[in-house]
């Protein structure tokens, strides 16, 4: 870990702009995964800008009766929200399926959506790896890749986003709202916070240099059955092997959201229209032009099981 | 004191204080944060510095270059140590890899570099500017193809030769019931909590060394060794272990890097491995591959039992023992064992908990299981069916104490085994498949030589010193029973010291062996104590009973403390056995009952239930006893359903290695544990009767719980861990 | 637990420590140390309440709160496990919720409480988890167990303020009071010498005990 100077943001705005002025400055908020890089030195910011009580830490009703949460909601607060609770389970089911306790009470809202892959070879820095490192090359295509990404992959990289939360609020059609350097603010879709590897992995996000999420806005309720199931080795404190958020209608309409199979959490709308026909017919939609490996090729199936068992469950 | 004859009747009999569920007496100490472990000695010398652990890059090759110019500029840092500076080391009997590369690379994260600076933030910065280059060299990784290549061990060690007796070949070709299968266990890794960590300071040429080490005296040897200096210049302290499993029981990097850092740097230097080093740095249990062959009559007797083992090392290595206990275990006339050895690159195999029995069992029970399906037969009844009271090699050795059917009778009455399906994937509640399993636990007891000193002062205080260890096994605790029952006093009388190569050379801890001979030391030790007693008040020590804080005899009756009245008195002495360990066979057993339930959809494993009834002599502490038993049941039930390394065959490495990519057991995989004891003292043993315990919990559990998912699904998986992927392509439809 | 002549001293530390941080802080803020071209170590001063007693310290920018308490407090009840988050060995109470100590850096805990195992009770005076895992032997090694009990402690805290679990049946109801709770919510804590169904009846007689 390089040596770093650290400073409190005074306002939102001024955080981002001391973020664009300075290439090695990062954000920190929960740190729970910042500093987890930093350690391993594959962050290695020079400053740190500490964006913990700028005031972005409530969850408010919006005018048209959706919700916006302040990015630096922790995981705990917004899974134990009464409205988050009763309004938008699949969201609280996702956010305590991930992690641990002790992660979820300093884990930020902005900060889940933000981190990085948990792809082991992205974590070894002896080893190659586009993400880490543009143009090294990828250890995992041809190494272990059990945990790894079928869908939406690229020849580059193969990591998946390991978020849960992040999966509920695309099915939930969530924004982030964000402020850059210049003050001004955008609101972009879940759906295009997160970019696809292509040839540039390393490229995460569409946010620009000192960029800083301020919050996530959910729509108004969208009701139904919500369900999130998390496919894992042990029952619990380990990333997804698979999960499946689910918003199920009594009408059999729904809406799909899939984690740990791609580099961004993974719906395809489109495929939503094959539901009544069941799972089978979903997954195929949602998971067209998979390309799995050797180790990861069990996750197909697994999606299809355990998306009929989501819907099984959902229907009653 | 020579131990050669079965123990008659002795003071340890009574059971007063030993045999008690006495609470840990260090247990307040460890739940007030206040026990020190290795790196949290911070008052013992001044002006510590920090250092920080390089691992290589590559699985095997040479280092070409270090640059190491910007690492000495950086801020804070005091010496940095490579082979170079190292200078000549020797590698100590007990490594296979030496502990330091340069320039050749023998494994993935050997250590390459240790960086010393005054705070562990600028050690850890410094080593990120330390660059490496490597000349790669290509490496054989990947056990199952290199099997064919694998050889005999080699050396004269009788356990691992090749074993025949009968006629394997053809009782197995004529057998009218059949098995042939293969099974792989993969390679594991301790992951105890507490990291490889020691603080090393010289003082002149002698060497004290505050680490973590299961076996202290090893330590001692091994490090005098390795650094070319006279054992009775090095001092290791070992007060408290944050969990071994066999993978502290030897000079580790850490160690040497401390010792040779603080010598450059002359400071005190301590030096915790990272987590990530860990699985790839230190060692692991080797991957087997398992062929078992098992032939019977139709009536379920046993004809044939052949056992084949395949795992790999490093050039100089050994194999996983994995055939052992098939020499024990069955009645048969017929049998062989192999064990073959392949050289591989990855990081060093060794010892973690019960080496050899627990992938082996976890093979041979779950074949048990296959055959007893085969026969049409209840797994309990096949198994007891050909249980035996004798080396099935020599059938004229006897076990010193089996009673198997005893725990498997009394463990299917108490789990409700009749209530298990004998048809597969029968049972349901909800979206889950229920199933039961059983396996047999058996681990061999293994005595060691082991030695105590034991004084009384004029307060009645009376002190025991060790090199002995405590890993978490409750070493302090039946230590104090045992000197507390000895000499008649309360156990609030007794102070125990651990983990010092000042004290008198113990067992150590390691194969299971630990309570029992450690114990069995102090025993003798209070032996001489008591004589010295006795002497001392003029009371013939035959006839003396040391009882209630008083030394009696006939009608007289003196205050114990009264005989160190003018001056303490001390007895030391070293248990050593003869040949009952020849005569007969000592070894421990248990029936493991695991249930579980299969996620109809997902092929999720979780376990519901788990009971172990065990027989090993007698127990010095049940309730440390029992979570040695279910702390081993866990470790066994992550290496059923989660725990594997994952071997990069292409780059030579464990790819997995941190505790989010390796994971264990946590506190939602497991249900409440049942065990039982039954009650027994084995004279053949030691005076203490007592045998190993720490080991038998995790024999057998993997196949039990391998068992119990055949039962819930009818999906049979040969290749360990029984993780959903192998489940998916065979499971019943979801309904 | 602190005797109440201690209390009353922490008190009085706290109120003059309290002030000179004020003035500490009005003259940092907006200053902005820059690193030296070689990564100099940037300084910075935090004070936080340690198990009632304010500390105040400078400290490396990198320092984080598991070696700020272990390393410069001497504090090593609070045990490195992985530094990464991935076993809980680290746990303490920050203002009263449990994280894991290794996650956070020293400086961004300004003017908090800090509770570590230590904090919870001494061994002539054992907090009430700390003498139900000596009682049902919830611990092999103790390497684990400091964090463990932190946990514990917070672990049924967060059940009584009705916050959820992966395992709640019902998201909005009051939260169930089980062992399948308290495995689930306990679940960040590994302890690999396997002690896990002592510890569970250890924290759910406290729990009984607290009615």
């Amino acid at each position: 870990m390089r040596a770093f100077s650290y400073e409190k943001a005074a306002s939102p705005a001024e955080a981002a702009a001391a973020a664009a002025s300075d290439r090695d400055a990062r954000f920190i908020a929960g740190g729970t995964n910042l500093l987890d890089l930093m350690k391993l030195q594959i962050e290695a910011p020079t400053h740190l800008i500490d964006v913990n009580g700028l005031g972005l830490d409530t969850i408010a009703p919006t005018t048209d009766g959706g919700l916006r949460i302040g990015a630096l909601v922790r995981n705990t607060a917004l899974a134990a929200d009464e409205r988050v609770r009763r309004d938008y389970a699949v969201l609280s089911r996702a956010l305590l399926a991930g992690a641990s306790g002790q992660l979820r009470n300093r884990a930020t809202t902005a900060g889940n959506l933000l981190q990085r892959t948990r792809c082991p070879y992205f974590y070894d820095t002896a080893q190659p790896c586009n993400k880490r490192q543009p143009g090294s090359g990828c250890s995992a295509i041809d190494g272990f890749s059990r945990q790894l990404g079928v869908v939406g992959i690229s020849d580059t990289c193969i990591a998946t986003h390991p978020s849960d939360m992040a999966v509920a609020m695309r099915a939930l059609d969530a924004t982030v709202e964000t402020v850059k350097p210049d003050r001004s603010t955008r609101s972009i879709p879940v759906a295009d916070l997160h970019r696809l590897p292509g040839k540039t992995p390393h490229v995460e996000t569409v946010l620009e240099r000192g960029e800083l999420i301020t919050a996530v806005t959910l729509p108004k309720p969208a009701g139904g059955t919500q369900i999130y199931r998390k496919v894992r080795d042990r029952a619990s404190y380990a990333f997804a092997l698979i999960s499946v958020a689910a918003i199920v209608q009594r009408d059999g309409s729904g809406r799909i959201a899939l984690g740990g199979v791609a580099p961004k959490p993974w719906r395809v709308e489109k495929a939503e229209a094959e539901l009544p026909r069941g799972a089978k017919a979903a997954t195929e939609a949602i998971l067209a032009g998979a390309k799995p490996t050797h180790d990861n090729a069990f996750k197909l199936p697994l999606v299809e099981r355990t998306l009929g068992a989501v819907l099984t469950q959902a229907r009653g | 004191m020579k131990f050669d004859k079965p123990a008659t009747a002795n003071p340890i009999d009574r059971l007063q204080v030993i045999g008690q569920p006495h609470d840990r007496i260090d247990g307040a100490r460890k739940v007030t944060g206040t026990a020190r472990y290795a790196y949290e000695q911070h008052d013992v010398v001044p002006n510590q510095a920090y250092g920080y652990v390089i691992g290589a890059g590559i699985a095997k090759g040479r280092i070409a270059s270090i640059e190491l110019d910007a690492a000495r500029k950086a801020p804070g840092v005091l010496a940095i140590v490579t082979a170079k500076e190292a200078g000549n080391l020797k590698k100590g009997p007990r490594n296979t890899a030496r502990l330091l590369a340069g320039p050749e690379v023998e494994h993935y994260h050997q250590a390459v570099a240790l960086v010393v600076a005054e705070s562990f933030e600028q050690a850890r910065a410094a080593a990120s500017l330390i660059k490496v280059e490597y000349a790669a060299a290509k490496g054989a990784f990947d056990l199952a193809a290199a099997k064919d290549r694998a050889t005999k061990p080699e050396g004269d060690d009788p356990s691992l030769k090749d074993t025949h007796v009968g006629d394997f070949v053809d009782a197995f070709a004529s057998a009218p019931v059949s098995l042939d299968e293969t099974y792989t266990t993969p390679d594991e890794s301790h992951a105890m909590m507490e990291p490889h960590a020691t603080l090393a300071a010289w003082e002149g040429d002698r060497l004290t060394l505050w680490t973590a080490n299961q076996m202290v005296a090893w330590g001692v040897t091994d490090m005098a060794t390795t650094l070319g200096i006279p054992k009775q210049n090095i001092r290791i302290v070992s007060p408290f272990i944050g969990g071994g499993f066999g993978g502290k029981l030897f000079l580790r990097a850490d160690v040497l890097l401390a010792a040779l850092g603080a010598r450059l740097a002359q400071r005190p230097v301590k030096v915790a491995l990272t987590r990530p080093l860990m699985a790839n740095n230190t060692t692991h249990r080797p991957a087997t591959i398992q062929r078992i062959r098992l032939g019977a009559t139709k009536e379920g007797k046993l004809t044939a039992i052949g056992h084949e083992s395949w795992s790999g090392d490093l050039k100089g290595g050994g194999p996983e023992v994995a055939v052992q206990q098939t020499r024990l275990l069955y009645a048969g006339a017929n049998r062989m064992t192999a064990m073959r050895l392949a050289e591989l690159d990855l990081p060093e195999g060794n010892a973690m908990r019960a080496p050899g029995e627990a992938p082996g069992l976890m093979a041979l029970e779950m074949a048990m299981d296959e055959m007893a399906e085969k026969l049409g037969m209840d797994p309990i009844a096949f198994r007891l069916l050909n249980d035996t009271q004798v080396d099935p090699e020599k059938p004229g050795r006897p076990f010193s104490m089996r009673r198997l059917d005893e725990c498997f009778k009394l463990g299917a009455e108490r789990f409700g085994w009749s209530r298990r399906s004998e048809r597969v994937g029968q049972m349901r509640e909800g979206n889950w498949l229920i199933g039961l399993g059983v396996a047999t636990a058996f681990r061999n007891n293994l005595v060691m030589k082991s030695g105590a000193r034991v004084s009384l002062d004029a307060e009645g205080i009376v002190t025991v010193e060790t090199d002995m260890t405590d890993i978490g096994t409750g070493s302090y605790t039946i230590i104090g029973q045992t000197a507390a029952e000895m000499l008649g006093v309360d156990l609030e009388k007794v102070v125990v010291k651990l983990g010092d190569s000042a004290f008198p050379v113990s067992a150590g801890s390691g194969g299971q062996w630990g309570g029992n001979s450690s114990t069995a030391g102090v025993y003798a030790a209070c032996v001489k104590l008591r004589e010295a007693v006795a002497q001392k008040l003029g009371i013939n020590s035959t006839e003396a009973v040391f009882a209630g804080g008083e030394v009696k005899a006939g009608n007289r009756s003196l205050p114990l403390k009264s005989a160190a009245e003018a001056g303490p008195l001390t007895g030391e002495d070293t248990i050593e056995y003869g040949d009952l360990d020849e005569t007969h066979q000592q070894s421990t057993f248990g029936a493991h009952f695991v249930e579980v339930g299969v996620d109809a959809a997902t092929a999720e494993t979780r376990v519901r239930r788990m009971l172990a009834v065990c027989a090993a002599g007698r127990i010095l502490n049940p309730k440390t006893a029992r979570s040695q038993v279910i702390g081993a049941m866990t470790m066994g039930a992550g290496a059923a359903l989660m725990e594997e390394l994952a071997v990069d065959k292409r780059r030579g490495f464990f790819v997995n290695h941190d505790l989010a990519g390796y994971e264990v057991p946590v506190h939602a995989d497991i249900p409440h544990q049942d065990v039982v004891f039954l009650d027994e003292a084995d004279p053949m043993s030691s005076p203490m009767k007592a045998k190993g315990v720490g080991e038998l919990g995790i024999c057998g559990v993997g196949a039990a719980v391998a068992n119990a998912i055949y039962n819930a699904t009818g999906v049979r998986v040969r290749n360990y861990p029984i993780t959903l992927d192998k489940l998916l392509p065979r499971m019943p439809e979801a309904a | 637990m602190p005797t109440p002549s201690e209390l009353e001293m922490n008190r009085r530390d706290l109120m003059v420590i309290a002030c000179a941080c004020a003035a500490f802080s009005t003259t940092a803020a907006g200053a902005r140390a820059q690193p030296a071209p070689v990564g100099k170590p940037v300084l910075s001063e935090v004070s936080f309440n340690v198990n009632g007693r304010i500390h105040k310290l400078e400290l490396d920018t990198r320092t984080t709160l598991l070696d700020a308490l272990r390393e410069h407090l001497h504090l090593t009840g609070t045990k490195k496990g992985c530094d990464h988050g991935q076993c809980g060995a680290c746990t303490v109470l920050v203002d009263g919720q449990r994280i894991n100590s290794c996650l956070t850096l020293a400086i961004m805990n300004q003017g908090s409480e800090v509770t570590t195992v230590e904090g919870l009770g001494g061994v002539d005076d054992l907090h009430p988890m700390q003498a139900a895992f000596v009682k049902h032997d919830g611990f092999q090694c103790g390497y684990c167990t400091p964090g463990q009990i932190c946990s514990a402690v917070a672990v049924l805290d967060e059940i009584k303020a009705g916050i959820p679990s992966h395992v709640s049946a019902d998201l909005t109801g009051p939260m169930a009071l089980t062992e399948t709770e308290i495995r689930e919510r306990m679940s960040g804590n590994i302890c690999r010498c396997g002690a896990y169904s002592n510890i569970v009846e250890a924290i759910t007689e406290v729990a009984g005990r607290r009615g």
